[in-house]
């Protein structure tokens, strides 16, 4: 990528409050909501971010367009806008293409031109080659080959929306409110040692998998390095990047499922290891050894998303927050419990789980409280 | 903001204000002499009740923000729901319930007052709590705690309960104690050798811990309509530190 417009803190304010924040929820029963509860539980934690970040990811989004790839495009220049609709016009068959709406907003400034594009691979692949292949190698071409642009979203029936602002800024720029989906994630940003900029703003993606991020990932250039080995190309300068192209290759490449990649991601240690039974420490041996590589240093929490599945995942001595809440088939993960009040009072549950433990929320599975919980109810033996 | 006085009750909505707001008003309230103040419909405002130091009841219903009575000095805070990471701060004087669980580092660096919650609490509780002459800090939890209870701990009492664990569940925290160097912790129910931290020893208790366990505990079960009794039945175990500087030698060459 070249060219980026890289914009330190235009706001010029000196606050401290270091932290992102990150929420999600879902309708495990596939039932579609509007963006209005996300946008008002992610702004009630705006004090957690500076305004050089914001974004959204949705899924069920585009039903209409559900079996096209949903490439949506930052645009920095006019030249880069041609260059890359001649490069989709030449690989893809386009159903249809866009400016993405926008709206006036304070707050948002010098945004770049953002187009989407319903895109179907037919004849254009390599017979070997998988559909889903050939897109995520398609998008690594533009994001490193071609200039002033970059693919920042690329599943079916899912989309990205993410900018430089606050994210509720951002939602009223894109005008999120008018848009529905199961799966819901959002992101407010507080760069630390990474520029704040439109492309560097979360969610980070790859086809349908989506990543949100709250921490630092200090082992990014081993992860790096290994994914790149599997053609994965790091362009956006943000560490985040590295887990939304770990889970990809982990579950959809490798095929393992999400808990086992969780594993992988935040491992436990190894004398917590050697207390498990004989099978579970083979694996969990097995595992440290195979994908040492991609075991994520550093202190995080992420919500990871793709269709059907959304998962909440910290480090493992959890140097990040992260709250879960329950009510009837709506899953919530957030930086904070009040924001999920916020928008459902009344919750079934809310609990924090253990550093390094995965929650995992499944379309057509009602989310059930983990039994290693926080705030149980005090049982009768107080008595 | 909406407010209206009731026999020197004062009450607020906090619904959509701003934590710099609530804590400028709580501040003109209590050096007003208001002795009861209560706050509806908090969603996750930061700091409340920093920097007062007068003793004025605060009873919060809702979820408060972070770093609750942070640096708080007098007042009693009554949260009617969950506290979220950083509750009790740096905090000198008086005390926060918690109706509820409670976050990570709950009550870090506090130099006094007290802190009792009802259910679990986070990663960290206690960490680098300390005590100097009278100054020091009582944390009870009823609950049981996430991993690092009692980190770099340097003064101060923590107690974890435990009481929603089964007779044969083990407490769930591993690291208990890591760093510790003053202070104590009494841990009520089982846990392996493993769970603890290599600055702590495990030591019986004596006249003078039962003592101190009667006091507070006592004060935990009359928040939360317990019978002291009962909790005090079971066995309980102290923790104390090994050394003063355990890690004296890593850092001087």
């Amino acid at each position: 990528m070249r060219d980026i417009g890289q914009v330190n803190n235009p706001y010029h304010d000196d606050k401290v409050i270091d932290a992102c924040s990150l929420f999600g929820v879902m309708d495990t029963s596939g039932g579609r909501f509007s963006g209005e509860g996300i946008i008002r539980a992610i702004a009630n934690m705006h004090v957690r971010g500076n305004g050089l970040g914001g974004g959204f990811a949705i899924y069920g989004l585009y039903p209409k367009y559900a079996d096209f790839y949903a490439l949506h495009v930052m645009y920095l220049s006019r030249e880069g806008q041609r260059e890359v609709e001649a490069f989709l016009k030449d690989r893809f068959d386009l159903a249809y293409a866009e400016e993405v709406p926008t709206r006036l907003t304070s707050g948002i400034i010098q945004p770049p031109a953002v187009w989407r594009y319903f895109l179907g691979v037919g004849r254009h692949k390599p017979e070997e080659q998988s559909e889903d292949n050939y897109v995520a190698d398609r998008v690594m071409e533009i994001n490193t080959r071609l200039g002033d642009a970059f693919v920042f979203s690329s599943g079916k029936d899912m989309a990205v929306f993410k900018g430089m602002g606050y994210p509720e800024e951002i939602a009223a720029y894109f005008c999120l409110e008018q848009y529905q989906g199961y799966l819901w994630t959002a992101h407010g940003r507080f760069p630390t040692n990474t520029p704040g900029w439109w492309g560097g703003a979360h969610p980070f993606g790859l086809l349908d998998w989506t990543v949100v991020h709250n921490g630092e990932i200090s082992s990014y250039g081993i992860n790096r390095r290994y994914l790149e080995q599997f053609g994965y190309r790091c362009t956006l300068q943000t560490d985040t990047e590295v887990v939304a192209y770990a889970v990809d290759l982990l579950v959809r490449k490798h095929g393992l499922p999400i808990e086992i990649a969780a594993r992988v991601l935040a491992p436990p240690f190894w004398n917590d290891i050697e207390r498990c039974p004989p099978g579970e420490q083979k694996l969990l041996r097995t595992l440290r050894q195979v994908y040492g590589s991609l075991l994520l240093n550093g202190p995080f929490t992420v919500i990871i998303a793709h269709h059907g599945e959304m998962i909440g995942l910290t480090d493992r001595v959890r140097l990040r927050p992260l709250t879960v809440g329950v009510k009837g088939d709506m899953l919530y993960l957030s930086s904070e419990e009040s924001a999920i009040r916020l928008i459902c009072p009344d919750l079934d549950r809310a609990w924090i789980p253990m550093g390094g433990e995965p929650i995992v929320g499944r379309l057509g599975t009602s989310p059930q409280p983990q039994p290693v919980t926080i705030g149980e109810e005090v049982t009768s033996d107080a008595n | 903001m909406a407010q209206k006085e009731t026999n020197r009750v004062m009450k607020i909505d906090a619904s959509g204000v701003s934590y710099r707001e609530l804590n400028a008003r709580l501040r003109d309230m209590t050096s007003n002499g208001t002795s009861k103040i209560e706050l509806r419909n908090v969603y996750g405002q930061r700091y409340i009740g920093t920097d007062l130091g007068k003793p004025v009841n605060i009873e919060v219903f809702g979820t408060p923000g972070n770093d609750l009575g942070a640096f708080m000095d007098g007042p009693r805070i009554t949260v009617h729901g969950n506290a979220q990471d950083g509750c009790g701060n740096t905090m000198n004087e008086g005390e926060i319930i918690v109706h509820g669980h409670a976050g990570d580092i709950l009550g870090l660096s506090a130099r006094g007052g007290r802190i009792f919650v009802r259910d679990d609490v986070g990663y960290r509780a206690g960490i680098h709590m300390k005590e100097y002459g009278n100054k020091k800090p009582v944390v009870v939890i009823g609950g049981t705690a996430q991993d690092f209870p009692g980190e770099y701990m340097a003064g101060g009492i923590l107690i974890l309960l435990g009481l929603n664990l089964t007779e044969e569940e083990r407490h769930k925290a591993k690291f208990i104690g890591t760093g510790m160097h003053g202070g104590v912790i009494y841990l009520r129910g089982i846990i392996e050798d493993y769970q603890l931290g290599k600055e702590v020893g495990v030591a019986e208790l004596e006249e003078k811990d039962y003592q101190i366990l009667q006091k507070f505990v006592g004060e935990f079960a009359a928040h939360f309509g317990y019978k002291a009794k009962g909790i005090l039945k079971h066995n309980f175990i102290k923790l104390f530190p090994r050394w003063l500087r355990p890690y004296g030698r890593l850092f001087a060459y």
